[in-house]
Order: structure tokens, then C-alpha cells, then sequence
């Protein structure tokens, strides 16, 4: 009788308040391989010394029956402190960084240079052949960044994976 | 092999700041003392040897030797599983450690709490692939609850504390705690159980009233309900069995139980249908299947209970109450989830039942209950007797019939057998009823009715067993003669792997593929050997005077070798990726017909 939720694949970021203890990351990541969900991307980094406290924040895309489901089993890990699908729970913001080297000279060189411009990029590292660009912005942005600048000579990318945190003045925890 | 055992301070005299230490194979024990624990089981070796010298030198905690820790680590799970306490283990390190694995994982899956003490190399050798060295946390990290490697004896008798603490708290489960040998020898600071509070786990028990009054309204405007009851009930204490008797009667609705929820309602009862699912009886699933209000009470909607998901009770409103938030939603979306400890919620439910002066839709019910009876009538675990073959349902109905008035407990191994055995053992008591029903652990059996029969000296406890699991645990014989312990093997000895051959059978067109055992030992030698009493039954005449005869051994373990029909295969049966109301009553009607393309790739 009840309706089944639409099965229609969705990408959420989860924040996941974790005690910063030896294996956390390992269990975290050993969950979502384990019961065969998706990463699209992970980050974490302690976010408070004194109290032992890590951050995580993970994408995942999914049907929202799983998206449930990563909700709650994050939160039967003992170390798990607190979990929290920003996708859901309201306007949240994400942001990414990518250090993109690009190779190239003539035109190319500098027209590499130009899109950085247009797209407020950083140039962080500079030879005769080459540029590393810092670029920080939401996923999609650095898709587009990535894109435009790839057949201008791109031959390494590196991004720092997403961070996300709910807009407004509350904290999550 | 042994370490130089650093000197332990001597007791402060003057600076009242300097608290006692203690070294941590100390600890431990002291630690287990303080948690309550008399039994530990395990099995010795180099980096445990600490640990053992400290229980040398004490008397509170006996130490059982299994032979195998696979067989501890069951051990441990019987025990828990027939007392609600905590069952405890101790291995060492490697070997031991990844020997115990089978039994985390299956305690894993039936939500039972075990504490494991494994000995791991020095600290500074970790990582250095010393001898017996295995990453015990890495490999223990998906079959736990949760895991520690403890690198500090002052966190030790805190850890501990925590560790018995997830075991039984919230959803049950097993915990590792591996101990360097080192750390085994230092001194450390010791704290009790009070001291200790878990910083952040606190599982939610108490489930939201207006949940549970939601519920009660739909249970009360029901025409054709059901409770669908679990190993949760158990796992909650004895009080949910009463509860859950109580409003079972308030309400008069039909109840039915998972394979590990068996005892918690009595089975005698007449409104018990029996267990339902892949092996339940006709009227559990056909009343599943057509319910209306379908009440879970602590069940998680497993896939051999479900059968085909797209069709599982297709025109009910479901209620569904467990302790772990995970369980709920997972496979099938319910209208009103209770997050919380189910005996709780029943209290609840009882309560609010009683306060909104609610009873049940007579006319309503009269009509269910008609079909239902119908359904019954169909007897579908009539099976053809005999007069000259043991029939294996027969042998467990005189089994049956001989314990009564009894208090028995029961374990299984895995199989054809154990279906039979909670078809045709009548449970009326919870934490009478062991056996491996997630994992389904092939050797679970004679562990367990070891770890039972400890814990229920002078009880009769019956390892019902097929002849192919009895072999994976075979070892552990030798345990029960040691602690002359009275357990029962019942084997009901098809020289088949049973529950294979019938699958064969039914959908791989007969090809037995390695499911006979060619050489088999003779079990009343075999029982003989290890110092125990050996029976057999050859036919239906001999049954009940050799089930007497085992009835009567008290002072070791009992093997009974019954020769039963090897063609016999278990009924009722929902095929693979089939619906409750697709169950298949005997051997007349066709399986392999029945099951669909995407069934034959199921478990
Ligand atoms: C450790 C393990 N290995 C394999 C299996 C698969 N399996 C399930 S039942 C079964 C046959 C059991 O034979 P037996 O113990 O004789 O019981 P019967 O079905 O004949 O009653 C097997 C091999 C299992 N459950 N556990
Ligand atoms: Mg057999």
C-alpha cells in the first residue's frame, strides 16, 4: 500500500561529525564499499584538536531509499558522532579546489591565461612552458574550468575533493 | 617466548596523587570481574600468555578450553543467546584471531553480544609482518559491531568497559578488543565500570509517542491483522515476550515469528501461526500476504522472509519498530517506523491501547480468522509416515513428545534439519531456541549447546544436527567430555547435505553436484572415541527407546546417529524470487517451473 519512493538517482553531501580515532575513515569507507554505495568524492580533516573531533564530508548519488540508508548506517558507527545529508536539510554551500597544470605556448599559452581570468583562478606556479592555476568553486564549476581549459594544454589536475556547510547561522554541531 | 614482565610500582606511600597500577593482563581480569563475566572462552597461544597466567592465579572466572576458536566464539553466542548476558572470548593473535572470524560474523548478523579478546604482537612490532601477526581490526572492522586495538594499558580497563557497553547496548553485536602483548605486561591504571560513561554512544530506546499512537490507532481499525514478530523480542529481555503476550490476548490477532524470534510467543498458543517465511508454514505467509495491518515487532525484513520484494504483502499498512534505525526503510517502505527498544514500544502500545478504551473489530477479526483457519486446515507439515524408514520430521516429533513437561533447550546447525526443527519443536519460552539463522553457520550447533549447557547446568540442552555440519565442529566433543557436560547431538543423519540436494533437485534438474558425503564416519564410534555415549536408530521402532536412552546420559555428551529417509526434502517452500502466496506444499507440484530466471540467481 505504501508508494514506493520514485527511483530517480540524486547526489547528496553528507557531513559526518566523526571522533578522530585510529580506523574511523577506514570503517567509514569500508561501509559505503561493503553495502556497494557510491563515493563520488571524500574529504576529511580534524576540525577540533582539543576535542578529538573530525570532519568528513562525503557525495554520494543514489536513489533516495539508499540516501536513507547512508544516513543511517553512518550513524550506527560508535565513532560517529553526528551525520548530517545537507542536500536535505536546506540551503547549504559547496566548495572545491583544483590545481590544474597546463603545457603549452604561442596562443595557447595565452589564452589559457585568459579563461583563468574570466574564471578568477589563481596562478600559483609559473615556468616558460607552464602554469599551475588554484581554482576553488562548486563542483560544476571546476567541470567547466576543466573543460574549457583542457585542450588548451591541461596534462594534470589534482582536486581537494567537496566541502560542504549548511548556509545561515547555525552551526550543525 | 615471555617477555621480562616490567616491575609493577610499588603502592604509593606519601604522594596520594600516585594511583596503583595494575598490568593489563590484570586488568583485564579484574575488568571481566568487575563486568559480571564467570565464563570466558578460548583458546591459548604467544601473545596471550599474560593474560592466561592471570587467570591462573585467580578463581572468580573460569576459563573453558574449546579446540577450535571458531567453536569459542559459538560457544560464547549460546551462552548469550540462552541468558542475555554477554558472552566473552579470548584467542591470541593470528591464527586465533582470524579462526574467530566466522563466529564474529555470525554473532554480527543475529545481533548477539560477545566481547573477543584477541592477543596481537608487540606494538612495536605491528606492521612488521612479525610472526603470527594478522591486521585483526582490518579484518574484524565488517564482521564487528565495532572494533579497538588498545596500544595504552592506562585506556585498557576503560576500553573494556566501553566495549561491553556497544556489545549489549541498542542492536547487540560483537566487539574486538586487540591487545598488544606489551601492553599485556605494563602497568596501567585501572577504573571501574562506573567510571566509565561512552562519550557519544547512547543508542535511542525510547521510542516517540506519537508514533506509537499512530500505530495503535491503525492497529485498532485493523480487519485483518498480524504481528510479525523478531529476534529483537529476545534481544530485548524477557519482559517484550510478556508484553507481547499481553497485547497479543488484548487484542486477539493472529501472531507469526522469524526463524530467530521463535519463543518468544508460545508456540502452543492458538493464535500462533507458526514461523513464517522460505520455510514457514502456508497460513503465516498467506496471512502476511494478505494482511492489512501488518505490526513488526523487532523482524528486519529479511530477504527469507520477504521473498519477492515487488510483491511482498502488497495491500497492507505496516508498522515496523526496531532498535536500529537502519533496519527500517531498508528493503521495505513502511507507513509508521518506531525508532526503539521494542519491548518498550509494546509496553506503550498496551498502555495507550488501554487508555483509549480501543478493542478489536470482532465482526472483522470473526471473518479473518475464518480464512485463517482455512488455511491451516491445509496442514501444510503433514508429511507421509512410515513404518519402516525415520522419517526426520517423525524423529523430531517424538523428540518433541518425549521433552515435554521438560525445560529443554535447543540449538541447530544449518540446514534441512533446522527447518524441521523450527517447524516441528515447539518453542513456548524465549532464549530456548539457538541457532544461526543470518549466517547460517554450518558448526554452529555443538559449540552452542556447550556455551548453553554452562550456563543451564542440569538442563537438558540438544544440538539438533545434520551429519555434514556436525563434522565443521566436530573438534569440540572433546570440550564437552573435559567439563562433562551432558549435551545432546541429535543428528539426523540423511548422508546428505540435505538442504543442497533438495535445491538440486528442485532446480538443477537433479544434478547432485558434491552434495553426498561418501565416506561418513560412524557417529556411535566417533561419540565413543571422544569419550562420550554413541546411539543410533535405524528405525522407527528403535526411536523412542533410544531417545530415552540419550535422555538419561548426564554426565557427558550424547551423539544420536537417527538414519532418516534420504529422499525426504522440507516443505512448505516459497521458491527463490516467489511471493508469500506462491508457496509450494509438497513434492506433487513442480519448483523449478515456479522459479523465475532472476530467482535462480538468489540465495
Ligand atoms: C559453513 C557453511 N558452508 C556451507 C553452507 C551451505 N549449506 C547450507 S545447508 C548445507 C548442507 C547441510 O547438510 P547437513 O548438515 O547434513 O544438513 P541437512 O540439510 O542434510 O539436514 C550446506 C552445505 C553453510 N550453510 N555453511
Ligand atoms: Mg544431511
Amino acid at each position: 500500500m505504501t508508494d514506493q519512493i520514485p527511483q530517480v538517482i540524486q547526489r547528496h553531501v553528507f557531513s559526518v561529525i566523526v571522533d578522530d580515532e585510529a580506523g574511523v575513515l577506514a570503517r567509514v569507507v569500508g561501509l559505503f564499499s561493503g553495502r556497494g554505495y557510491n563515493i563520488d568524492s571524500l574529504t576529511v580533516a580534524n576540525v577540533n584538536k582539543e576535542q578529538g573531533i573530525s570532519r568528513i564530508t562525503i557525495v554520494s548519488s543514489a536513489v533516495p531509499q539508499i540516501l536513507e540508508q547512508i544516513e543511517a548506517q553512518l550513524n550506527r558507527l560508535v565513532p560517529v558522532r553526528k551525520v548530517v545529508d545537507l542536500t536535505s536539510t536546506g540551503p547549504m554551500l559547496e566548495r572545491e579546489t583544483a590545481l590544474l597544470k597546463v603545457n603549452s605556448t604561442g596562443e595557447k599559452r595565452i589564452e589559457a591565461l585568459r579563461i583563468a581570468d574570466v574564471f578568477h583562478a589563481k596562478t600559483i606556479d609559473a615556468t616558460l612552458q607552464s602554469f599551475i592555476f588554484e581554482f576553488s568553486g562548486t563542483n560544476e564549476e571546476i567541470n567547466n574550468f576543466v573543460e574549457l581549459i583542457t585542450p588548451l594544454g591541461l596534462i594534470e589536475v589534482v582536486r581537494s575533493g567537496v566541502v560542504g556547510i549548511a548556509r545561515g547561522s547555525k552551526a550543525i554541531f | 617466548m615471555l617477555q621480562p614482565i616490567p616491575k609493577v610500582q610499588d603502592e604509593p606511600h606519601t604522594d596520594k596523587r600516585v594511583v596503583s597500577k595494575i598490568n593489563g593482563a590484570d586488568i583485564l581480569v579484574k575488568a571481566l570481574r568487575d563486568q559480571g563475566v564467570d565464563t570466558v572462552f578460548g583458546y591459548p597461544g604467544g601473545a596471550v600468555l599474560p593474560i592466561y597466567d592471570a587467570i591462573f592465579k585467580q578463581n572468580d572466572i573460569r576459563h573453558i578450553l574449546v579446540r577450535q576458536e571458531g567453536g569459542a566464539v559459538h560457544a560464547a553466542e549460546g551462552y548469550a543467546r540462552s541468558t542475555g548476558k554477554v558472552g566473552v572470548v579470548l584467542v591470541t593473535s593470528g591464527p586465533g584471531a582470524t579462526n574467530a572470524v566466522t563466529g564474529l560474523a555470525d554473532a554480527l548478523l543475529d545481533s548477539i553480544p560477545v566481547v573477543c579478546f584477541t592477543g596481537q604482537v608487540p606494538t612495536h612490532l605491528i606492521g612488521n609482518d612479525a610472526f603470527q601477526e594478522c591486521d585483526t581490526t582490518g579484518i574484524t572492522r565488517p564482521c564487528t559491531k565495532h572494533n579497538y586495538l588498545v596500544k595504552d594499558a592506562d585506556k585498557l580497563a576503560r576500553t573494556i568497559h566501553e566495549a561491553f557497553h556497544v556489545a549489549r547496548s541498542g542492536r547487540p553485536g560483537p566487539v574486538v578488543i586487540d591487545i598488544p602483548k606489551d601492553v599485556q605486561l605494563t602497568p596501567g591504571e585501572y577504573v571501574s565500570p562506573a567510571q566509565v560513561t561512552h562519550k557519544t554512544y547512547q543508542p535511542k530506546t525510547m521510542p516517540e509517542l506519537d508514533a506509537i499512537e499512530r500505530a495503535v490507532e491503525l492497529i485498532a481499525d485493523a480487519q485483518r491483522p498480524i504481528f510479525y514478530t523478531g529476534g529483537g523480542i529476545i534481544n530485548s529481555g524477557s519482559k517484550a515476550s510478556e508484553s507481547l503476550r499481553k497485547f497479543a490476548r488484548m487484542t486477539g490477532y493472529p501472531v507469526t515469528s522469524t526463524l530467530m524470534g521463535l519463543g518468544a510467543y508460545p508456540a502452543s498458543d492458538p493464535q500462533f501461526l507458526g514461523m513464517l517465511g522460505m520455510h514457514g508454514t502456508y497460513e503465516a505467509n498467506l496471512a502476511m500476504h494478505g494482511c492489512d495491518v501488518m505490526i513488526n515487532l523487532g523482524a528486519r525484513f529479511d530477504d527469507r522472509v520477504t521473498g519477492k520484494l515487488s510483491e511482498f504483502s502488497p495491500n497492507s499498512k505496516k508498522i515496523h519498530v526496531d532498535i536500529d534505525a537502519s533496519s527500517i526503510n531498508k528493503t521495505i517502505v513502511v507507513d509508521i517506523p518506531i525508532v526503539g527498544d521494542v519491548g518498550v514500544a509494546i509496553e506503550q502500545m498496551i498502555k495507550v491501547w488501554e487508555k483509549k478504551k480501543h478493542s478489536a473489530n470482532k465482526a472483522a477479526l470473526a471473518k479473518w480468522w475464518a480464512q485463517i483457519n482455512e488455511w491451516r486446515a491445509k496442514k501444510c507439515l503433514a508429511y507421509k509416515k512410515s513404518d519402516t524408514i525415520i522419517k526426520p520430521q517423525y524423529a523430531l516429533e517424538r523428540l518433541r513428545d518425549l521433552t515435554k513437561g521438560v525445560e529443554t533447550f535447543i540449538t541447530t546447525e544449518v540446514g534441512q534439519h533446522q527447518m524441521w526443527a523450527a517447524q516441528f519443536l515447539h518453542f513456548d519460552e524465549p532464549n530456548h531456541w539457538m541457532t544461526s539463522g543470518g549466517l547460517g553457520t554450518m558448526g554452529y550447533g555443538l559449540p552452542a549447546a556447550i556455551g548453553v549447557q554452562l550456563a543451564h547446568p542440569g538442563k537438558l540442552v540438544i544440538d539438533v544436527a545434520g551429519e555434514a555440519s556436525i563434522l565443521m565442529n566436530i573438534q569440540e566433543m572433546s570440550t564437552a567430555v573435559q567439563y562433562r557436560l551432558p549435551v545432546k547431538i541429535f543428528i539426523l543423519n540423511n548422508q546428505w547435505m540435505g538442504m543442497v540436494r533438495q535445491w538440486q533437485e528442485l532446480i538443477h534438474g537433479g544434478r547432485y553436484s558434491e552434495s553426498y558425503t561418501a565416506a561418513l564416519p560412524d557417529f556411535v564410534k566417533l561419540a565413543e572415541a571422544f569419550g562420550g555415549v554413541g546411539l543410533r536408530a535405524k528405525t522407527p521402532a528403535e526411536l523412542d527407546g533410544v531417545i530415552k536412552q540419550m535422555m538419561a546420559v548426564n554426565d557427558r555428551p550424547c551423539i544420536v546417529d537417527v538414519c532418516v529417509d534420504e529422499k525426504e526434502n522440507c516443505y512448505p517452500m516459497i521458491p527463490s524470487g516467489r511471493a508469500h502466496n506462491e508457496m509450494i506444499l509438497n513434492s506433487d507440484q513442480d519448483i523449478s517451473s515456479k522459479t523465475p530466471d532472476e530467482g535462480l540467481v538468489l540465495v
